[in-house]
């Protein structure tokens, strides 16, 4: 196997499994349109990343942290409704990205790698700095995983009980950001969501327990990968697209599975 | 009154320039029970959050004694469809609290048959129990139950106060409760103060004298009833602005307002 499609499978497969486990929060808590936009975002990011010279995925992880507390200020100030605050900063970033990366004219990028991915072009030096985002991420998520679950069920009632409500937030968007950062590169900006929320909504429907449903995300989401890998390999159809395409294949044959009485 | 669970002294508050709280003074005892009465908009809910700690007052004082372990049952639990969440589990998401302590908090509340059904599986009075079982896993000195028995049925609510009270006398801890019904309140409740911004009026609820139908209506559990018979010396407009009557308005002796 040649080891660009090495470094595709690892790189996919972490994607993978730690988006299984997030992705779940993002659909528990409604905050795929939240995702989204931070995603779209991303693209500022790298944008900035080459006007300053400095590593992207840094300065991805970056500017989606700079966004979602952004966010979270503007939402609390309540002027206007939430999904319509999303929407403006969606585009406008999106589009500011766009734009300040056609003004940087002594760079020659691939626009489309950034916005559909480029998995089969990953270097030994996004690998390692994939695999260290995967890992951070697997291991903030395990240490505060019951108290994500116990603010995501009732966020008063976990204030009382004394847990950090603010940090607990703050730490599920900076687990996002990096989530984000980590995909880009192989599924591109304006298809992350898709791997965070696809995959939990299809474990869904055959889990009993959080972890079921965030561990079935997981294995449905590493399928996907494989999948799409096999299919761009096999079809030569862009990676990124293949492995959203997967997925939701994989969603429409769990929907036609039974649920367990 | 110095070992109070809770003392609040002239507490007021003001939301997006309208006045919520209006100098407003509370308290609990150790095994007291007080009961917040109310219409809609009193600012009962506002003041709880304030006991909390959810929310700031803007002036006035808050008082909780050193190390006050509350435990709350809030108003209302809207937990996503798409969360695969056990009663149990539910119970278990309280910081430290193991398995065997939540199926114990369950049994107690008379709900120990629910602890593997789907949280969005359970009928309005069984959350309340639920809810009831998780602000008990805290060990509380004080619980603060927003709505106890909103949405149960008046045989379900008759038994829910009458959980309240006998948590209430086996813990010793003292209860603060809210309730939007001027007449259905426990005959066991020490306390019942009525708010509408600032405090009417507070005192002893008294004792309800059975009427033959009512007690053919809810035989035994009629006795946990009371009608709370307070003399309201003053008027309100719609917005809940005092209205003198025409006699003149007669302040109570919890009457803060000028």
């Amino acid at each position: 196997m040649p080891e660009f499609l090495i470094y595709a499978l690892v790189a996919g497969l972490g994607l993978a499994l730690v988006a299984g486990p997030l992705g779940s929060f993002v659909v528990w808590r409604r905050m795929a349109y939240f995702g989204d936009t931070l995603s779209h975002s991303a693209l500022l990011g790298i944008a900035m990343g080459i006007l300053l010279d400095i590593n992207l995925t840094v300065a991805v992880t970056a500017g989606c942290v700079l966004l979602a507390v952004l966010l979270v200020v503007m939402q609390n100030r309540q002027w206007l409704a939430s999904d319509t605050l999303l929407g403006i900063l969606a585009h406008s970033t999106l589009s500011l990205g766009l734009v300040v990366l056609a003004l940087t004219d002594n760079v020659r990028i691939d626009l489309m790698a950034y916005l559909f991915g480029d998995l089969l072009a990953i270097s030994t030096g996004d690998l390692g700095w994939m695999l260290g985002g995967v890992a951070v991420v697997s291991v903030l998520l395990a240490l505060l995983w019951r108290r994500l679950l116990a603010v995501t069920v009732h966020e008063e009632l976990a204030r009382v009980e004394g847990q950090p409500v603010t940090a607990i937030h703050m730490a599920l968007m900076l687990l996002i950001a990096i989530v984000i950062a980590v995909a880009m590169k192989i599924v591109g900006v304006l298809l992350i969501t898709s791997l965070l929320i696809i995959p939990p909504a299809a474990a869904q429907r055959h889990a009993r327990t959080p972890e079921q449903m965030a561990i079935g995300a997981s294995v449905l989401g590493c399928l996907a990968v494989l999948g799409g890998l096999g299919m761009s390999w096999n079809l030569d159809t862009p990676a990124g697209p293949s492995i959203v395409v997967c997925a939701a294949a994989l969603f429409m044959l769990v929907l036609t599975v039974p649920r367990r009485a | 009154m110095s070992k109070a669970l809770l003392a609040l002294e002239s507490v007021s508050l003001r939301l997006h320039g309208n006045a919520i709280l209006d100098k407003v003074d509370l308290s609990v005892q150790p095994g007291e029970i007080v009961t917040l009465i109310g219409p809609n908009g009193a600012g009962k809910t506002s003041l709880v959050r304030i006991v909390l700690g959810l929310l700031k007052a803007d002036s006035g004082s808050v008082k909780r004694k050193s190390r006050l372990r509350i435990g709350y049952m809030p108003q209302k639990l809207q937990v996503d469809a798409t969360l695969p969440l056990t009663v149990l589990r539910f119970l278990m998401l309280a910081p430290r609290v193991k398995r065997p302590a939540a199926l114990e908090a369950l049994e107690e509340v008379g709900a120990g048959h629910l602890a593997l059904r789907p949280l969005q599986q359970v009928s309005g009075g069984e959350l309340q129990r639920i809810l009831l079982a998780r602000a008990l896993l805290r060990k509380p000195h004080l619980l603060v139950l927003d709505e106890p028995v909103q949405g149960v049925d008046v045989n379900g609510q008759i038994e829910l106060y009458e959980l309240i009270t006998r948590l209430r006398d086996r813990y010793g801890c003292g209860v603060l409760m809210v309730s939007h019904d001027l007449h259905l309140v426990m005959s066991t409740t020490n306390t019942v103060v009525c708010l509408n911004r600032h405090v009417c009026c507070s005192g002893r609820p008294e004792q309800v004298s059975l009427d033959p139908a009512f007690v053919a209506l809810f035989g035994e559990q009629a006795s946990a009833l009371a009608i709370y018979n307070h003399h309201h010396d003053h008027d309100h407009d719609l917005h809940g602005e005092v209205v003198e009557t025409p006699a003149g308005h007669q302040h109570g002796p919890n009457c803060k307002h000028a």
